[in-house]
């Protein structure tokens, strides 16, 4: 899966051997391929650079990721009912730039543009970028590859605040805050409960309380669930809307959703990526990395806290969109190399180009209707998903 | 250098480790011997604080109990007899691990974090296998770099669990001979576990016999590797042989009727 990788450090390292003039440089390889020959040939050699250790670099999967970002935003502001050629909409994004050539675009383009697409993809692209990351994130932080950014609870919990929002009557305008409030304080009952459970000396482990974590996230989840479905069961007239918003949609993105989610998604994400490297330690395991100086519980949550803000955050804007914070870490991992310095910022950028492309397939392939976004991202994701699944077992059958 | 005062562990109502009381000097190995369960690894968790414990761990004068987790992993280095050893990991990023308790929260690694695990590759003939993963690399390569990533912590006190339980004979002494070497030149106080006795006795300093979590003899290998102290803990098949350089060989007879 990344056979160009270790090959590449290599062949420089060995090319600066030649250009320093190292006859015997050039065997090392070879003889440290036998253990003894490589002891002698340290054993004489003080002459010798030491072996050269590289992290891993993430530079060209984000080059590639930017790429299909790059991509997807210009697809996704092309796109839409309204017929506007490529040019027009060219054009229609310069008018509002500072110094721009001087050019007629009707205002109504111009308005389609900046007022409706423009918006909505860069809603999308934050939602896809924080629910990856986010996915990527608790995917380390409990050292299982199902997590997704919905393990403890923000589903359940932005649901129920949804739901009462809607059948309440109150404002659509409460709908985000209120969605987010469920969202976190599900996150918050669920991390309370959890790591205050199996906390006794037999536990070996510092803390040793991922597993009921989770399982405290399974309770409240159900729990919130519950009283959600009792809620929708006595108001069916706003079934519907209820639904279209579990469904996840980008329909009625506008800039001040985007003002609202963009504080979260910076922050959260800034949050993340500094822990990069601390989520690759916790790759040995918890009792490991704990005998390597990390503080386990802090760690797990400060990224818990992290990702649950972005997570709540993008949710309260878009709905409940599944499958994204599995399948595009997963295709990271699969793909570009499972270190967390890759993984990570790779997996944001990926996430909000296959998030905006997902919102370009379900306003178009059913147009003018629209296609829940959950449908079009578990329709390419759940196939996938069953695909990771089996890579992994095959891989691990090696190991 | 490393003391241990009435050190005990407890899972719940069972008593792994009780009244262990014990110092190992800079540069000493402590080997730890005992039958399955005697509680070995117990104690290498308590000095790792894996375990809680009571009693007493001192380090270098310290008292390890009350130090963050940090200023322990700079103290000890903590192999536990299984590793875990993520696939697709590379054997550089393995090692660079070790480094961890010498990184600032949240900073990456610098050049001098590099050049250290660089040092330690070569030193432990792993030089060529930075860039590889460790699913490709042999049970013997990921032995050395287990070690290697400890020693990157440039902890004065290793602790080994069982580091040779996963090779052959001859690589079981060359493993051991790379651990005498290190920490003659690093000054290494060594505590392991050590199932196969004879090796046990002529890699350590000092043996640590423990029987269902109390120390029931310790001293030079030749004071304890005796039939009559090893029998009532390992059993009556127990017989310990000289060869004719004067090491002792412990081995496990067949008991036959006559």
């Amino acid at each position: 899966m990344t056979a160009a990788r270790p090959a590449a450090p290599r062949d420089r390292a060995s090319a600066q051997d030649h250009a320093a003039g190292h006859d015997h440089a050039a065997g090392h390889d070879h003889a440290a391929g036998h253990d003894h020959a490589a002891g002698h040939d340290q054993a004489a050699g003080h002459d010798h650079a030491p072996a050269r250790v590289r992290r891993a670099r993430a530079r060209r999967p984000l080059a590639i990721a930017l790429a299909a970002l790059a991509v997807a935003l210009a697809v996704g502001v092309s796109v839409g009912p309204a017929d506007l050629s490529p040019v027009t909409v060219a054009q229609a994004l310069l008018v509002r730039m500072p110094w721009h050539p001087a050019l007629s675009v009707p205002p109504v383009d111009t308005a389609i543009v900046w007022q409706i697409r423009l918006p909505r993809v860069i809603l999308g692209a934050l939602v896809g970028a924080m629910l990856a990351g986010g996915g990527a994130a608790y995917q380390g932080v409990f050292r299982n590859p199902l997590a997704d950014p919905y393990l403890l609870g923000v589903a359940a919990g932005a649901g129920l605040g949804a739901t009462l929002v809607i059948v309440g009557g109150a404002s659509t305008g409460l709908l985000p805050p209120v969605a987010f409030a469920g969202a976190a304080g599900a996150v918050a009952v669920t991390y309370l409960l959890g790591s205050g459970a199996g906390r006794d000396g037999a536990s070996p482990g510092p803390g040793g309380s991922t597993a009921s974590i989770v399982l405290a996230g399974v309770a409240v989840a159900a729990l919130l669930t519950a009283i959600q479905e009792y809620l929708q069961q006595q108001h069916t007239q706003a079934l519907q809307q209820i639904y279209s918003w579990i469904l996840g949609e980008l329909s009625l993105a506008s800039w001040s959703d985007v003002a609202l989610v963009l504080p979260y998604v910076v922050v959260s994400a800034g949050m993340l990526l500094a822990h990069r490297r601390l989520l690759d330690v916790l790759r040995v395991g918890e009792a490991e990395a704990a005998s390597l100086g990390v503080n386990v519980a802090r760690l797990r949550l400060t990224v818990v806290l992290a990702a649950t803000l972005g997570t709540a955050a993008a949710v309260a804007v878009s709905g409940l969109i599944g499958f994204v914070g599995i399948i595009v870490p997963h295709t990271v991992r699969l793909s570009a190399g499972a270190s967390y310095r890759i993984v990570l910022p790779v997996s944001m950028v990926a996430g909000a180009a296959f998030l905006v492309l997902a919102d370009v397939a379900a306003r178009t392939v059913q147009a003018p209707a629209e296609v829940p976004l959950t449908v079009i991202t578990a329709v390419i994701g759940a196939p996938f998903f069953l695909f990771v699944l089996r890579s992994q077992r095959a891989r691990r059958d090696l190991s | 250098m490393i003391g241990l005062a009435d050190v005990g562990v407890s899972y719940g109502a069972t008593a792994a480790l009780t009244g262990v009381t014990e110092r190992a000097g800079d540069g000493e190995w402590l080997g730890l011997i005992g039958p399955n369960g005697a509680g070995k690894t117990t104690l290498l968790q308590a000095v790792a604080r894996q375990v809680r414990y009571r009693g007493r761990i001192e380090i270098g004068g310290r008292p390890a109990g009350g130090m963050s987790r940090r200023a322990l992993a700079r103290l000890v280095a903590y192999v536990p007899q299984r590793p875990q050893l993520p696939p697709e990991m590379t054997a550089g990023d393995y090692v660079l691990l070790g480094r961890t308790p010498h990184i600032g929260y949240l900073r990456v690694e610098t050049d001098a974090d590099r050049r250290i695990c660089g040092e330690l590759l070569d030193r432990l003939a792993l030089s060529a296998m930075a860039g590889r993963q460790l699913g490709t690399l042999s049970g013997g390569e990921l032995q050395r770099l287990v070690l290697a990533r400890a020693l990157a912590q440039q902890a004065p006190v290793l602790l080994l669990d069982e580091p040779t339980s996963a090779l052959d004979l001859g690589r079981r002494v060359d493993a051991l001979e790379l651990v005498d070497a290190l920490r003659r030149e690093r000054s290494l106080t060594v505590l392991s576990a050590v199932h196969d006795l004879t090796l046990a006795g002529q890699f350590a300093d000092r043996l640590l016999l423990l029987d269902r979590g109390r120390v029931a003899a310790s001293g030079p290998p030749p004071l304890v590797l005796r039939e009559e102290v090893l029998r009532p803990h390992f059993g009556p098949g127990v017989e310990v042989l000289t060869t004719s350089g004067g090491e002792r060989a412990v081995i496990s007879r067949r008991q036959r009727d006559q």
